[in-house]
This record gives C-alpha cells, sequence and structure tokens, in this order.
C-alpha cells in the first residue's frame, strides 16, 4: 500500500513507519465480528479455481470422441462447426434451479449447440464416508440414510444387509417382508417426487403439485411407521425399528388407490401431450454400451434396453419370491424414462400388494442377542440383560473381520455398500457406491450436441440426487 | 482354483498368478499392480460388460498398505466379480483401468481424491469431491476425524 508520491505532500517517512499500517488499521475497525482479539485472522491462501476454466487436462483424441458421444445418433446433428475461438464456456449451476442440487456444469457452447460438458461435484460432500468409521455399526444406518436422502430406506437396507452379511446373521420373515414393502414404497415416493420435478423443469406445472400431493400420502404412511417423514432410521441391522402399524392394510388400500388414480392422471396429462412429447422424444440419448461402459443403472439403463435389475439379477431380502417385471425400452431417451419410471410404480404396487397378502407374522427382529437388546422386561429383572443392553447400547455389537459387497437397487439403480470390517464395533471402511454418480458420470455422453434447452430434459431425467453423489 | 465360475475359466488361465477365491458369497480376484489392465480386459470379454464400482481401503499397518476394489458384473451371467489390488502406501500408483471400462474415471478421481492414490495414464487426474487446493487425502487412516481445520471462530488450533 503505497500511495502516489504527488497525493502525499511533505509527509516525513518516519512517522508514517511508527503508525500501524492502513490495512491492518482497516482490517481490525471494519471487521467488528472478529472477537478473538489475540491474533489476526488466519491466512486462508490462494483461492481455488474450483476445477479451472478448462475442459479437461489432457485431452486426446479418443477422449474427445468419447467425450462428445459422436458415435450416437443423436436429435441435433451439428452440420457446422464453429472455430475453437468462437466456442463460449457457461457455468449452469451450482446454484441452478434446474440442476436438482448443488450441481455444476461446464457446459462448451457452439451457438446454441453443446459441444462438451463437464459435470464438477463435490458442492455438497460432507465425508459421510470417513464419518461412518466414526460411528458404531449400530449407529451407522442414520448416516447412510441421510446419503441419498429421497430414498433413505434403500440406503439403511443395504446397509443393513452388509452388516448381516458379515454377521452371518438370519432376519425373521416379516422383518423381511416389512423391508420389502417398505423400500417398494420408498421406490414409488421417490419417482412421484422425480415425475414432479422433471414435469416442472420441462414445463408441465401442474406435475409439481401432482406429484407431491400424492406422495404426500406416502409421506405420512411412513410418519406413522417410522416416526419420520426423511431419514428413518427404521431398516437396521437385525430387522427393522418398529412393526407395521396395526392398521397398515387400509392404508395400503388407501396410498394403491391415490397412486393408480394419479398414475392414470400424469399419463393423460403428458404422454400424449405434444408439447411433452417434442421436448422429450430423441432428447438426451445414451446407448445400451454406453450404459455398460459408463456403469449407468437403474431407470436410465432401463430406457436404454440394459436388462438389469439387482432385485432380478442378485435378489435379496426375499425378492425371490414376489412376482414382477423389470420394464426395458431400447430408446434411451427422456420419453423413454418417463415410461419405465411410470410402469416402475405399477410394478412396485405390484409387489406392495403381495406382501399384504402374503407377510407372515412373527418378529420385526431378530432374536439374536448380539445385535438385539434384551426385552425390557428381562431388564428389570436380569443383571447380565441390564448389562448387555448397556454394552450394546454404548460399545456396540462386534462384527467379524472381513470384508462384503452388498448392492440393492435403489430408485436410482445399483446401490451398493462395501464394508470391511476389522473385528471391532465401528466399520474399517464403508464405501457407497452410489449410483448418481455414474449417472451423472455420463451426462456428457447424453448432452453432448445437443441444444442447450434441452439439458434441463435430459439432466432431470437422469434423477441425480446430489447428497448421493458427493457423500 | 475350484471356484472359479464357468464363465471366468478362460481369463483366469490366461492369468496363473491372479488367486480366485470366493468370499463370503462373492467371488473375488486378487491381481497386481502389473496384472490389472490385462485382467480385467480378459474379464469384460468374458462378458463381465457392466462396470459398477471401484474403491479404496486403506489398511495403514498392513503390507501392502492400500487395496483398491473393482466391482464388474456380468449381466447375462448373473455373476459379480471384486478385482483387488493392493497397492503399497510407498508408491501409492497404479494404471488407470478407464482405458477398460470408462466408467471407472470418477471412481478413480474419487480414490486420488480421498486416498492419493495415482492413476498413470488417467486423463483428468484431479480432485473431484474436494476444493483443487485441499491439502491431504482426508479418508487416509492416519488422518484422524476432526483434524481439518476449519474458518469458524475459535479454531485456530493448529492440524
Amino acid at each position: 500500500m503505497s500511495n502516489p508520491p504527488d497525493l502525499v505532500p511533505g509527509e516525513p517517512d518516519a512517522s508514517s513507519e511508527d503508525r500501524p499500517s492502513p490495512e491492518s488499521e482497516s482490517r481490525r475497525s471494519v471487521h467488528d465480528l472478529w472477537l478473538s482479539g489475540t491474533e489476526a485472522p488466519r491466512e486462508l491462501g490462494p483461492f481455488t479455481d474450483e476445477g479451472a476454466q478448462e475442459m479437461l487436462a489432457g485431452e486426446s483424441p479418443e477422449l474427445l470422441a468419447s467425450q462428445t458421444g459422436t458415435l450416437v445418433d443423436d436429435d441435433y446433428e451439428v452440420s457446422s462447426r464453429s472455430a475453437d475461438d468462437e466456442l463460449q464456456i457457461i457455468n449452469m449451476g451450482p446454484q441452478h434451479p434446474a440442476t436438482h442440487g448443488v450441481l455444476r456444469l461446464h457446459l462448451e457452447l457452439d451457438g446454441e449447440t453443446i459441444r462438451r460438458v463437464k459435470p464438477i461435484i463435490g458442492y455438497l460432500h460432507t465425508g459421510m464416508e470417513k464419518t461412518a468409521e466414526a460411528l458404531t455399526f449400530m449407529q451407522g444406518s442414520t448416516n447412510v440414510t441421510r446419503m441419498d436422502y429421497l430414498s433413505p430406506l434403500h440406503n439403511e437396507l443395504g446397509y443393513s444387509l452388509a452388516v448381516e452379511k458379515l454377521l452371518e446373521v438370519e432376519v425373521p420373515p416379516r422383518a423381511a417382508a416389512i423391508r420389502v414393502l417398505m423400500s417398494e414404497l420408498n421406490r414409488i415416493a421417490s419417482h412421484l417426487l422425480w415425475c414432479a420435478t422433471s414435469g416442472f423443469d420441462i414445463g408441465a406445472l401442474s406435475m409439481m403439485i401432482y406429484g407431491l400431493r400424492e406422495r404426500e400420502s406416502l409421506l405420512e404412511f411412513f410418519e406413522k411407521t417410522t416416526g419420520l417423514r426423511m431419514n428413518h432410521n427404521y431398516i437396521r441391522p437385525g430387522g427393522v425399528a418398529a412393526d407395521l402399524p396395526p392398521d397398515w392394510r387400509e392404508d395400503m388400500v388407501s396410498i394403491i388407490a391415490i397412486v393408480e388414480a394419479g398414475l392414470a392422471d400424469y399419463v393423460t396429462l403428458l404422454l400424449g401431450n405434444p408439447i411433452f412429447i417434442e421436448r422429450t422424444r430423441g432428447v438426451g440419448i445414451l446407448t445400451h454400451d454406453e450404459c455398460l461402459a459408463y456403469g449407468v443403472t437403474g431407470p436410465v439403463a432401463r430406457a436404454s434396453g440394459v436388462d438389469y435389475d439387482v432385485r432380478k439379477v442378485f435378489p435379496y431380502s426375499g425378492f425371490e419370491q414376489y412376482d414382477f417385471e423389470v420394464p426395458t425400452t431400447t430408446n434411451g431417451d427422456v420419453y423413454d424414462r418417463f415410461l419405465i419410471r411410470f410402469e416402475e410404480i405399477r410394478q412396485s404396487i405390484r409387489i406392495v400388494k403381495q406382501v399384504v397378502e402374503t407377510i407372515p407374522d412373527g418378529d420385526y427382529r431378530t432374536e439374536d442377542r448380539k445385535v438385539t437388546p434384551p426385552p425390557r422386561a428381562r431388564i428389570d429383572e436380569s443383571m447380565e440383560a441390564l448389562i448387555h443392553h448397556f454394552k450394546i447400547f454404548t460399545e456396540g455389537f462386534k462384527v467379524p473381520a472381513g470384508e462384503t459387497y452388498q448392492a440393492v437397487e435403489s430408485s436410482r439403480g445399483e446401490l451398493g455398500m462395501y464394508l470391511v470390517s476389522d473385528g471391532g464395533s465401528k466399520p474399517w471402511r464403508l464405501h457407497v457406491r452410489g449410483p448418481s454418480f455414474a449417472n451423472v458420470q455420463s451426462l456428457p455422453m447424453m448432452l453432448a450436441d445437443s441444444l442447450i434447452a434441452d439439458t434441463v430434459a435430459a439432466l432431470a431425467s437422469a434423477d441425480p440426487v446430489m447428497g448421493d453423489v458427493d457423500r | 482354483m475350484t471356484t472359479v465360475p464357468a464363465g471366468l475359466v478362460a481369463a483366469a488361465a490366461a492369468f496363473p498368478e491372479v488367486e480366485f477365491e470366493s468370499v463370503l458369497g462373492d467371488t473375488v480376484a486378487r491381481a497386481s499392480r502389473d496384472e490389472v489392465v490385462g485382467l480385467l480386459e480378459a474379464v469384460r470379454d468374458a462378458g463381465f460388460e457392466l462396470f459398477i464400482d471401484l474403491c479404496a481401503v486403506d489398511y495403514l499397518s498392513r503390507n501392502p498398505r492400500f487395496d483398491i476394489a473393482v466391482n464388474v458384473v456380468s449381466v447375462s451371467q448373473s455373476l459379480r466379480l471384486r478385482v483387488l489390488v493392493g497397492i503399497p502406501g510407498t508408491d501409492p500408483q497404479m494404471p488407470t483401468v478407464s482405458s477398460v471400462y470408462p466408467g471407472s474415471n470418477f471412481y478413480e478421481r474419487e480414490a486420488f481424491d480421498l486416498f492419493g492414490i495415482e492413476f498413470s495414464d488417467h486423463p483428468d487426474m484431479t480432485r473431484i469431491l474436494l476444493p483443487d487446493d485441499w491439502e491431504g487425502h482426508p479418508l487416509r487412516k492416519d488422518i484422524p476425524v476432526g483434524s481439518v481445520p476449519v474458518q469458524f471462530k475459535g479454531a485456530n488450533k493448529a492440524r
């Protein structure tokens, strides 16, 4: 901070050195909220440029080919390409309302055409995998349920199954059936919210109200059963937290009626609408091979003809007992993803109806005292039971050393839990394979060579949940 | 070698050094760093076309210190395969598998970001979840929970 000499007339140099420099003075007076008074604020170092204004660090011709998706017969063919210095780079997000969270897309534009896309993630990263290492196995389900916050029960289910696999604990048939019921209801709720938001993004504004209205009936049931509308911590290692409410069968009847009526409305509202068809047909195409290579799973992959559903291929929690279809289509565009999700809601309703008919009586959690605390009555009469109860909730139960990978089909695709135990009561490592992470990775292929206005439709159809991407 | 599933016999025969075993119902192959790309190519050609997952595990006191676990699936054969690669802590790097499975791109960046394992020949070996100027690799076991300085008042302690 040196003033130009002609503006400081006749000031001797020595007195200006005695005074504190104007910079520190202004910092003390302006920053009133700095209260510690002992030291200056820590230097934060050079600020990051957050992913840089460049598309990729090293650009080989093969990489460019894979990035631009030139092998795909897309909706919009680029007849003439502009010179590289006429390209424009635009950041969409992380605060853009259509990115469904804090996703940032780095778009390289040629006029109105997207040439390349680079998804930039991490704005919601809170280190939940590290947190999982500090929580006991019993506390872990409170953590994982917050990852994919729109399908929390799938997270809990995958985590609980992984822990039970290492423990070699079997859950009672009623607990398994309750898990199937709740995870299918969660799939319906998640798909309904997806219909609402992506219909809204495309311009069907009434869809927003309809989808949320129907989802409300499911959230009310979740609240009644688990105590919470989201982040339930209901499915736990060893079973579920509580039995279903006494009148749950009547609730199922009314929920199914509400959802089926709503679904019929959506079909008439959207699928025959010429504007909707214009905005979704042939938009955001992913091919079958691209889905496989980039690890895309779930409804997005099934819309491209990948017949992969974890419930069918690697059944868990007794899904092999239930009769349901895995819908697939071959176009791989946004319109097909709507069709797939509508059909999945119908198939989930089928499973729910079968659970209502076939659910067995019995315990809702395992009677294995290793993971389940003793019943309340025993604690009053037995000192050992009291000690055991205390130990389970303070130290937690120990899980044999080993590693396992357990996948479940969440609303967005394969949700995998890679769990490593060292024999203690806390996981040594929990890696969560979030389906949204891989689906976000496929956005460059989905969006390349399409119009910028289609970004919103294609992005919404991938249904990324940033809590699942960043963890 | 008795636990090798039928679809993988050819791939297993081409790589006699690779040990296949069955762990809690999963087929697990343990490969070295030099073999892993070739093995995964053979595995992909054997019908394991769906890339699922790649993640790192830090065992800290073990040698080799890190494990990279690559998960792939054969949809047609209903098979899952996990390939484990040991990575020494003194030289944390391995060849990228994104040439075989392009989907491993983001996962390798995540492993680099959180564990500091570098993947050679990776097209874009940069941080993915944390800011670019972040120091350290927080999921390593020698970094305890809560050791990261934050910008709030009263949190001026050294790391």
